[in-house]
């Protein structure tokens, strides 16, 4: 397998391979808690971790691990990630972890870090399987802090409500409201609306990139390979 | 020059879209009239606003789109979309409900889908769906008290001011209870004699709504009539919610009685207007009869032991779901053939 550059590992988890956006993974956990910007942010973070943690460890026993015992294994590193993850959040967080819930622990069934783990980390030096882990784990963190911003903003009408449960009394003010009065949306509050949600950001990344491409083509046509064959003519030019 | 390409249905006679959808709107005046001369302004005001927006917001997307867009606007489809959304939401339904509802119905359920023809789903009740759904408030406390025009109803300007007004809820006294809802309600701890002594109900079946529904009947029949929809979906439709009413319904004291179910809600209004959306509903007559008898069915279940009081919206939307299932095995039988063969035409047929 041809080894990827750093460049390359970043432009595909933040951008071109995008767990949420491209591979469609991790869809429990991103329809479930996206309802607000502190609930994804949380849940983005704690799967960041377990996703670096996971990938190095995954990277560092790689030639030790026999073929067939491989998921196992891969699996038991992983729940041991996240369970560090919820006692972190237990000890720091506390109130984000009532609210996150279950869906904490069911980090262990996200695909994109088993994915990762066997697509990438297992096959990988250390260095990029971390670099791999976090751009992945960034790429899904930004997708859920959008959607949880799109959710909160229609669904609720703030932005950044609550966010001292996860960073501590000083951002207890950061709270936006930018109208009065509004009724809550309660589609944008349940699941349905993170799936019309993710279905308008999955458009517009497919949306960006036609665009992009299309000028990449207008800029550069692609030239004449050698060896191809001419178009043939016949007449004569008079 | 570039062709433009229409999309089904292709109707096989000489009538085009715009005129079938012409037909459909004449034939839901009297409907909007028994709505007016009952429940006042309100459903006037609401066609008209929700006509207004669904028109343009299908200018907006056509443009954005890059398509013709006068040609679409004159098939009057959005505008029908638009009109069904009036005459179904609450006669005080703030002006933001209803826009809401008819942006969703046309941005996010046709036009996103792909545009006249292409929506899988019946985009008036998606619209209706998402709003019932979201502003559960607005939507179940904003129905008009039946009172006759001009004898006590609030007038057009009181009306229109209610409207627009940004509050979700109206002004005690002007709203009741719905029959469907108050029977739903009260059934639990009240005899069906109690329950009925609701001023709701009148001295009728359900005051003025009664009148509604058959004026939406008779629009409906006119439909038939004029072979602009088949009568297998109302048929269906109705047939099933009988069926189920007289099988499970015989006690007044626990499920609301046959006439409720047939002229109390939105039932003819959905079963000759909405179910019959030719792009969304089944294309066989067979499988049009199931699908008609589907939302029946549903119907008549979500109403008797589910959460919500009326259900023609939901219900469509679930026999929408189950149309390429009742399309795959209920082909119509070929000219010529003895049997049609199941499946997807020309696949097996090499």
């Amino acid at each position: 397998m041809a080894t990827k550059t750093s460049a390359e590992i970043i432009r595909d988890g933040l951008w071109n391979n995008n767990p949420a956006l491209v591979q469609v993974l991790g869809l429990c956990p991103l329809l479930a808690v996206t309802s607000t910007v502190v609930n994804a942010l949380g849940l983005g973070l704690a799967t960041l971790m377990v996703l670096m943690g996971s990938n190095l460890a995954v990277s560092l026993i790689r030639n030790f691990v026999g073929e067939s015992v491989r998921l196992p294994a891969f699996v038991m590193i992983i729940a041991s990630f996240v369970t560090c993850a919820e006692l972190l959040m237990q000890a720091f967080t506390y109130e984000l972890y009532q609210i996150l819930g279950i869906f904490i622990p069911l980090i262990v069934t996200n695909c994109t870090i088993l994915g990762r783990a066997d697509a990438f980390a297992s096959k990988n030096r250390p260095g990029p399987a971390v670099l791999d882990g976090a751009m992945m784990g960034l790429g899904f963190l930004a997708v859920l802090i959008v959607l949880g911003g799109m959710r909160e903003l229609l669904g609720q009408g703030t932005l950044f409500a609550d966010m001292n449960l996860l960073l501590g009394p000083m951002a207890a003010d950061w709270v936006v409201r930018p109208f009065e009065n509004y009724p809550d949306m309660l589609f944008m509050v349940l699941p349905p609306g993170a799936f019309v949600g993710l279905g308008l950001l999955i458009a517009l990344k497919n949306g960006i990139d036609n665009h992009l491409e299309a000028r990449r083509k207008a800029e550069s046509p692609e030239p004449a390979t050698s060896g191809s064959k001419r178009v043939r003519v016949t007449g004569n030019v008079s | 020059m570039a062709f433009v390409q229409q999309s089904s249905p292709h109707a096989h006679n000489a009538r085009p879209t715009s005129r079938v959808m012409l037909w459909v709107i004449i034939a839901t005046l009297p409907g909007l009239m028994a709505q007016t001369l009952f429940f006042g302004w309100g459903n006037l005001i609401n066609v008209v606003w929700c006509i207004a927006v669904a028109l343009a917001s299908e200018a907006a997307f056509l443009k954005l789109r890059r398509k013709p867009v006068a040609f679409f606007l004159k098939d009057n489809t959005a505008a029908v979309t638009g009109l069904l959304l009036g005459l179904s939401l609450p006669q005080f339904a703030p002006w933001w409900v209803s826009a809401i509802a008819v942006i969703t119905a046309i941005v996010i359920a046709k036009q996103l889908y792909g545009g006249l023809g292409s929506n899988p789903f019946n985009p008036a009740m998606v619209g209706y769906a998402l709003v019932l759904i979201s502003f559960p408030v607005a939507m179940t406390t904003n129905w008009a008290e039946a009172a006759m025009l001009f004898q006590g109803a609030p007038g057009f300007g009181e009306t229109l001011a209610r409207i627009l007004s940004a509050s979700q809820t109206t002004v005690d006294g002007w709203t009741m209870a719905t029959p469907l809802g108050e029977y739903k309600h009260k059934i639990a701890s009240h005899t069906a004699t109690e329950v009925l002594a609701h001023p709701t109900f009148g001295d009728g079946i359900a005051r003025g709504w009664e009148w509604v529904n058959a004026a939406f009947l008779a629009g409906g029949l006119l439909l038939v009539f004029l072979r602009i929809i088949t009568w297998h979906i109302p048929a269906g439709f109705l047939g099933a919610l009988m069926v189920m009413s007289l099988a499970f319904g015989a006690n007044a004291d626990q499920y609301a009685p046959l006439s409720l179910h047939l002229l109390a809600g939105g039932t003819m209004l959905g079963a000759f207007f909405i179910a019959t959306d030719p792009v969304s509903a089944a294309t066989s007559h067979q499988g049009k009869l199931i699908y008609g008898a589907g939302i029946g069915i549903l119907i008549y279940i979500i109403r008797s032991w589910g959460n919500y009081p009326d259900a023609v919206a939901f219900s469509v939307l679930l026999m929408n779901f189950a149309v390429p299932f009742i399309d795959y095995y209920t082909p119509p039988r070929a000219y010529g053939h003895h049997k049609a063969r199941r499946g997807l035409p020309g696949k097996n047929q090499g």
